[in-house]
């Protein structure tokens, strides 16, 4: 009996040991390149490792069973007339109770932190009315600051092409340019179907919805070119439906708005 | 209480065609239309395998090259709504549980017969309809989902005939389930309790319950959609003031219960498999019972986390978040419990067992991908990419259709009177259980690393994984050939199976096989003990 017990807590020690090193050693994540990046690989990680103990133990336990349990040539009759153990039952649903619990507060905070949670409709620049009610969104903006530094981008979608609007400098890009560590406040509308706004290496994806705006803010942290993905289908060339952000130095993006800025109209 | 319905004193019995011909008939028999539930969705599985094959043959490639990017679209959308509405959702309801149902509860027949074969016969037309479609002017191209404004803007007659097609099988699925629950709860024999059935009732009775009260949703959404279409009304249309996510919610309202509806009755089938191959009792009956009904429940108010990224504020966000992880755990309490009644059991390793093994294994996966994405954080990232199609197909054919294929190789015998070939099963299965996952598991990497879904081209990079998926769909396309090959040659050469070739307990093998129209010569058998292996009653078999 003792002897059983030790090569249980073994297997079960062998099998965290493996979860936690695929966890900690494997990164099927693209690079990071937002403020979101490192929390939602923070997330991915305790996900990955609580997945893997889940699905090498239940597999470990499937496999195991079908042989040690098969049927011998030689045997005939059946198996033990066990039709249940309720403290067995009942521990089998409290940890799992326990651990989607867990995720679900750790969710919630990492969600806090992403700036999820905070309110949509006052911190945006870009707001036309107050009566214009924003549906949803993430943002990262506290009511306190009121967004006064965020450099402010009205997004739209069309099949098949994304148009990024400057209203500081009056002018519309097809290419998203940012500079690096600056914070970036989105205003999104689609003139036809949906539409769907990702960068993966921000690790962040907003729908893209006629007749209901929904913002998207972000802090790029490293310079580089990543791709604009359209992930909602919105049609045949969906797809080809892409643009570039391209997250430069701060010098650099100056150059490159005021050379296409152009001077207010007089109406 | 009970009513006993004689199918014999029908009154144009004289009429009612025999043998092979009665499958083509408005037979009223719960047999045959089960059987014909299963036929015709098996013929609808081979197209809708057909559309897969096609869409990644598309996708060994970068380019978008194999064929016009349209009927790209059309393909996936028709390979989404075959495979959900007339292969899993009639397989796993119609099939088994017209065939089982009356058997589990001690009667003739189902409750309405007639409704019955009505609910059938829907099926064929609306189906070969929907394929039809393609021909006229091109097929609905909107995806299953059908999301406003692209399925009001995409060719009309395409998207108003999908929609049709899609109200017939959501009536007869309405029927179905009505039936059911009519069956379940009234023409049980006399003496056999609720607590006493097979867990397979216990699972049609939750499905047919979503079946009843969030189909109707579906129905009444997509007529919204096509009067926004024909009639040029606004309901979902922003030009004229409409709103789209309102449909979103409407639809996942129904769409969400429907993965219930396609994984509830196999959870109930491999209840029924597993214990008679283990020859062990199913372990906890009762915390199954209700797992199953808190899955109903929770069920009912999940719907919102297919919208994480779509027009939904953060509180909602959150709500629907925690709801969803919350259904691991009465899922999670099955799993365990499966693997318990495998413990301590004579297991016969056959194709039935590896099946629903691998049902086990592949379904674990899916749940715990199912609980990350339930995560918003988590997927406001892998929303709309291959991660979510590699999720999704954990859970309906790396759970489901593996539960159907265990079925068929277990109920074949009651159903045939042959046995099936077993090293034909076991090589379906390995081909099947490889295939599957050398398709599907790469799909994760490529969702995480910005392969969004439903798309005819993509990013060089993703080549060499994209064509690893494409192989593993080659070979889940060869698995049918042992199948077939299978089936056909059983049926005629082989092995007899006798009444009861698993020495199970359960009531439909107390009878000869293949069963008699009354489905036994004299009284229906009360079994008590549905699972009473290792007692002494199993004994006496």
């Amino acid at each position: 009996m003792l002897n059983k017990n030790v090569y249980l807590i073994l297997i079960i020690s062998l099998v965290f040991a493996l979860s936690f090193w695929i966890g900690l050693n494997v990164n099927l994540l693209p690079a990071e390149a937002s403020i979101n990046a490192p929390i939602y690989d923070e997330l991915f990680k305790i996900l990955f490792i609580i997945g893997l103990i889940i699905f090498i133990g239940m597999t470990i336990a499937v496999i195991y069973s079908l042989f040690k349990f098969r049927k011998r040539n030689d045997q005939i009759g059946d198996g033990i007339a066990l039709e249940g153990n309720l403290s067995l039952e009942i521990v089998w649903t409290i940890i799992p109770s326990i651990i989607v619990l867990f995720i679900g507060l750790y969710s919630y905070n990492i969600y806090d932190r992403m700036g999820g949670m905070k309110e949509l409709n006052h911190n945006h620049e870009m707001m036309s009315s107050n009566t214009e009610k924003i549906w949803a969104g993430i943002s990262q903006t506290s009511d306190s600051e009121i967004a006064i530094n965020n450099l402010s981008i009205e997004v739209s979608a069309m099949q098949f092409a994304f148009l990024f609007n400057y209203p500081k400098g009056n002018f519309i890009s097809g290419e998203l340019h940012v500079p690096v560590n600056q914070k970036v406040s989105m205003k999104m509308e689609s003139k036809d179907v949906i539409h769907a706004f990702w960068v993966p290496e921000f690790r962040i994806k907003q729908d893209i919805i006629p007749g209901q705006p929904t913002i998207l803010n972000f802090t790029p942290t490293k310079a580089g070119k990543y791709p604009i993905i359209c992930a909602e289908l919105c049609g045949p060339y969906h797809g080809g439906m892409r643009a570039s952000i391209i997250v430069e130095e701060e010098s650099d993006y100056n150059e490159w708005f005021n050379k296409n800025k152009k001077p207010e109209l007089n109406l | 209480m009970t009513i006993s319905i004689d199918p014999q004193k029908t009154s144009n019995e004289s009429l009612q065609p025999k043998g092979w011909l009665r499958y083509f008939s408005f037979s009223l028999d719960h047999k045959v239309i089960g059987i014909q539930y299963l036929v015709c969705g098996f013929l609808f599985y081979l197209i809708g395998g057909t559309l897969a094959s096609a869409i990644r043959i598309e996708l060994a490639s970068p380019m978008s090259d194999f064929m016009p990017r349209d009927v790209y679209n059309q393909v996936l959308t028709l390979h989404g709504t075959i495979m959900i509405f007339l292969w899993i959702v009639p397989v796993v309801n119609g099939a088994f549980g017209n065939y089982l149902i009356p058997f589990y509860v001690g009667a003739r027949d189902m409750a309405f017969p007639r409704l019955n074969a009505v609910a059938f016969w829907l099926i064929p037309p609306s189906g070969l309809m929907l394929v039809a479609s393609y021909f006229v002017e091109g097929a609905a191209q909107a995806g299953w989902t059908a999301y406003p404004p692209l399925s009001i803007t995409t060719p009309q007659s395409g998207q108003i005939i999908w929609i049709l097609s899609v109200l017939l099988l959501g009536g007869s699925s309405i029927f179905g389930g009505i039936n059911f629950i009519a069956t379940i709860i009234k023409l049980r024999r006399p003496g056999l309790k609720l607590m006493q059935l097979p867990m397979y009732c216990w699972a049609m009775l939750g499905t047919s319950l979503l079946v009843v009260l969030s189909t109707p949703v579906l129905a009444g959404t997509l007529i919204l959609l096509s009067f926004d279409i024909i009639a040029h009304t606004g309901f979902f249309n922003p030009v004229l003031g409409g709103n789209v996510v309102v449909y979103q919610h409407l639809f996942w309202f129904y769409s969400h219960p429907a993965v219930y509806i396609m994984v509830l009755p196999a959870f109930g089938l491999v209840s029924e498999i597993l214990p008679v191959h283990a020859r062990k009792p199913l372990f906890g009956y009762t915390t199954m019972v209700f797992s199953i009904m808190g899955i109903v429940v929770l069920g009912l108010v999940v719907w919102a986390h297919h919208m994480f990224t779509s027009g939904t504020p953060p509180w909602m966000r959150l709500f629907f978040t925690i709801a969803t992880a919350f259904i691991a755990v009465p899922t999670g309490i099955k799993f365990f419990n499966w693997v318990a009644t495998l413990w301590g059991g004579k297991i016969s390793i056959n194709s039935a067992m590896l099946f629903s093994c691998g049902f086990i294994i592949n379904f674990v996966f899916g749940g715990i991908t199912g609980v990350a994405l339930a995560q918003v954080p988590f997927d406001i990232h892998v929303h709309d990419t291959y991660f979510v199609v590699a999720h999704f197909h954990y859970i309906v054919y790396g759970g489901t259709v593996f539960i159907i294929f265990s079925s068929i190789y277990h109920w074949f015998p009651k159903v045939t009177g042959k046995m099936l070939n077993e090293k034909l099963g076991i090589l379906h299965f390995f081909i099947t259980f490889i295939g599957f996952n050398l398709c599907f598991a790469p799909q994760h990497w490529l969702g995480l690393n910005g392969m969004p879904r439903r798309v005819a081209e993509y990013d060089p990079q993703f080549q060499l994984v994209n064509q690893i998926s494409s192989l593993g769909a080659l070979l889940m396309a060869i698995s049918t050939i042992p199948f077939l090959i299978n089936v056909f040659l059983s049926v005629r050469n082989g092995k007899d199976a006798g009444d009861n070739p698993w020495n199970a307990l359960t009531p439909e093998w107390l009878t000869s096989s293949p069963p008699p129209v009354e489905n036994w010569e004299g009284e229906a058998p009360l079994v008590e003990e549905p699972y009473g292996y290792g007692k002494e009653i199993s004994e006496q078999k």
